[in-house]
């Protein structure tokens, strides 16, 4: 008996290398079919599923599950995307048995279009009338440069301000840059005071996309069938260039983020500025208790005097995955999650969520003054950068194997073997080679 | 023939007596040397560990703020209401955790050792055709990394609606194919055929004979294959993640991996994860202290036949 079950296993291993060879192949095939122009209400009582990474997220939906008693949504969790989860979903998308909807951060949105992984439900009943509800750049996001097209609900966003020691700048005399030029000549100053103004992180690529989308730069366009990669571009190498002056200087720290020793510089006031995301004020609070009371939040500086830009650091949205039967529900639900106030009270309250909703921006929780920043309304401050966000900015469909090649040019840079610009060119050669190599349509 | 195998193994193990008389006579230098060598081993293989309990014994904040190596004055009370907020955090999802981990790990290490046995047994002790094409396939299988595998165990499972539930992390468990190889050297050389045929005059079946007779003498490669399971499925950390959606059927390796990936959005996580870190390595800890006793004495006896 036992060799049959042994004899069985082997074979199962061969025949599904072979289903897998098979799943790939008719995956192509399957194309559009889910992009129905009608997309009507299933009748009846309707069950969905929902993967998401956020803590609190089953709470958020008991909320739903009360007040839509034939929509029953059920919380699925696991690690965040790129930790396994969005593999996860390509393999359910295989396997035909994906959740109807799952949380996909923007710069993984498009990988999921190109593998043909999104439900479009820009047909589906108050989808694109909600355009007015979110902060502009985040719709843009979910609508993929495509007109018609709406492949996912924006969740939240990551709008990038500078955290900075108010405490160290007023003692040291020196004053809180407002422009790239007056942060690098501070940077100096600082340095001279056996401190950091930052540290670079070589690691968050998406963080330093963040620095070029603030400067007007675009890393990828697609016209509607081929892609443009453009990590070389004037505007992407203007920041290069400015950070590796600073690099070369020795006026920035090399730490990995969000290690101890990360915390701890900004803990004993090694780091005198963070220029970060929105929910990075959390992490600032808890990584540095010992600085409480002593830090502030500012614009990011600008590169023209008096210009209103900023970036934007993380973000994800809930999507309908292909082979929803319920695509009518799940969108209605999706809306709800991203727009209703007491869920998006609770998602920041259990999940520290900064809302893409503009009304987001009013929640209670945003209005009070923080001790940890001196009093400050820090959320004012963000929420007039989410608003300076650029629109256009569009992220490629190979972001995790861009990320690591340029990753490891940032880490080459940082020893003093090279340049972040060489890191770029590379970034740009292997994206290319990539998109090439999956058969997704590429100028160059 | 297989008695031939079970001679062949005794003056193998009659060897053993002039190394160990051997040992004796080494100089003091080189005994010195391999003492501090295994002593720096020791040292780096539980220096981490080391790490880990002091790490469990302190807040966030002293994460930074104190000497890595060493206790705080007040790490018990720490590591208390570090336990605590351990075991309660997210409605009590570490305790379902453990338990996922210990059934997942228990369950899954008992029957496969069961099933790995009977199949070593009965490759070693019945003469039939095609045994030995059996055998090399099951040891190919000893190859074939459990990582390879995941995937097209999940396009199995998805095809029978088997994801996400308990027995998509149990059914693979319950293979070992290294067992089944353990298990077939073993029933060779300490199974001898005069007591299955012993037993088989006396009217015992087949079935009987294994469980009172073969089992027994086969008991510390048994507590082996047990053990080498156990952890195996403890650590194994690549088929849940692919397999399993709803958090209250992780098991404890994929659960702290979960909360590490979202340190970034909740910080407190992190000495929630290093705490439920060193909680997660106590029953590995114990099953192997508890277990080693049948291990190396098991090994002994035969050794002495």
């Amino acid at each position: 008996m036992q060799r049959k079950i042994m004899a069985a296993a082997t074979l199962v291993a061969v025949a599904s290398t072979l289903a897998l060879a098979g799943c790939s192949s008719s995956s192509s095939s399957t194309d559009s079919a889910s992009t129905a122009s009608s997309c009507a209400p299933s009748g009846g009582k309707v069950n969905l599923t929902y993967t998401s990474w956020v803590p609190g997220m089953d709470k958020v939906v008991d909320l739903w599950n009360q007040k839509n008693p034939d929509i029953q949504v059920t919380v699925q969790t696991g690690p965040n995307g790129n930790s396994g989860t969005y593999q996860n979903f390509f393999n359910e998308i295989k396997a035909g048995n994906a959740p109807d909807l799952g949380q996909i951060e923007y710069d993984a949105l498009p990988n999921f279009r190109v593998q043909n992984g999104l439900v479009d439900i820009s047909s589906c009943a108050n989808v694109t009338d909600s355009k007015s509800k979110f902060i502009d750049f985040t719709w843009k996001q979910v609508t993929l440069g495509d007109a018609k097209g709406v492949y996912a609900i924006p969740q939240d966003s990551g709008p990038i301000a500078m955290y900075y020691r108010k405490d160290l700048f007023d003692a040291a005399g020196i004053p809180v840059p407002t422009t790239w030029d007056e942060y690098a000549a501070d940077a100096a100053k600082i340095k001279a005071l056996g401190s950091y103004i930052t540290n670079f992180p070589k690691s968050d690529v998406n963080w330093f996309a963040g620095m070029v989308w603030q400067n007007g730069g675009d890393w990828f366009k697609n016209d509607g069938s081929n892609w443009t990669v453009d990590l070389t571009s004037a505007k992407s190498t203007q920041v290069a260039d400015y950070w590796q002056k600073l690099i070369s200087a020795g006026e920035v720290s090399k730490l990995a983020s969000f290690s101890d020793e990360w915390n701890n510089s900004f803990n004993t006031g090694q780091q005198w500025t963070w220029i970060s995301a929105v929910w990075g004020a959390t992490t600032l609070s808890s990584g540095a208790p010992d600085t409480a009371g002593k830090w502030a939040v500012a614009p990011m500086p600008q590169w023209t005097s008096g210009g209103k830009a900023a970036g934007d650091w993380g973000g994800s949205s809930t999507a309908v995955l292909t082979g929803s039967k319920h695509p009518y529900e799940a969108a209605q639900f999706a809306l709800w999650l991203n727009t209703d106030p007491d869920a998006l009270a609770l998602e920041n309250k259990l999940g520290g969520l900064y809302p893409a909703a503009t009304a987001g921006a009013d929640l209670p929780a945003f209005q009070s003054g923080s001790d940890f920043y001196g009093g400050q309304k820090i959320y004012d401050v963000f929420k007039t950068a989410a608003a300076q966000v650029n629109p256009d900015f569009t992220w490629g469909p190979t972001m995790t194997q861009t990320y690591t090649d340029v990753s490891d040019g940032f880490g080459t840079a940082l020893s003093g073997g090279g340049t972040l610009d060489d890191a770029l060119k590379v970034g740009q050669d292997k994206t290319i080679a990539a998109l090439k190599a999956q058969s997704i349509p590429v100028n160059g | 023939m297989s008695t031939a195998t079970a001679r062949k193994a005794s003056p193998r193990d009659a060897g053993l007596t002039p190394t160990l008389r051997g040992a004796g006579r080494e100089s003091i230098l080189s005994r010195t040397a391999a003492m501090l060598i295994m002593g720096i081993f020791t040292l780096y293989f539980l220096i981490p560990i080391f790490w880990l309990l002091v790490s469990a014994t302190k807040t966030q904040d002293q994460f930074t703020s104190t000497a890595p190596l060493w206790f705080t004055p007040e790490a018990i009370p720490n590591f208390i209401s570090n336990i605590g907020r351990l075991f309660s955090y997210d409605d009590n999802v570490f305790i379902k955790w453990i338990v996922n981990s210990v059934l997942y790990a228990g369950l899954g290490a008992f029957v496969s050792t069961i099933i790995a046995s009977m199949c070593g047994y009965a490759l070693a002790k019945y003469g039939f055709r095609g045994r030995e094409a059996v055998f090399n396939v099951v040891l190919s299988g000893v190859l074939v990394p459990a990582t390879a595998l995941a995937l097209p165990l999940f396009l199995i499972f998805s095809k029978i609606q088997l994801t996400n539930t308990f027995w998509a992390v149990f059914l693979p468990s319950i293979v070992s194919p290294f067992g089944v190889y353990l298990a077939r050297i073993y029933a060779a050389s300490s199974v001898p055929d005069e007591l299955l045929e012993a037993a088989r005059l006396d009217g015992s079946g087949e079935l009987r004979t294994f469980f009172t007779v073969a089992a027994r003498l086969m008991a510390p490669a048994l507590v082996t294959i047990f053990l080498f399971q156990f952890v195996a499925i403890w650590n194994n950390f690549f088929l849940p993640l692919i397999m399993l959606r709803d958090q209250t059927l992780f098991p404890v390796t994929l659960g702290l991996y979960a909360w590490n990936s979202q340190i970034s959005q909740i910080p407190e996580l992190r000495s929630l994860v290093i705490v439920g870190a060193f909680v997660s390595i106590v029953p590995l800890i114990i099953a192997f202290l508890s277990l080693q006793r049948f291990w190396s004495g098991g090994l002994a006896a035969g050794s002495v036949k």
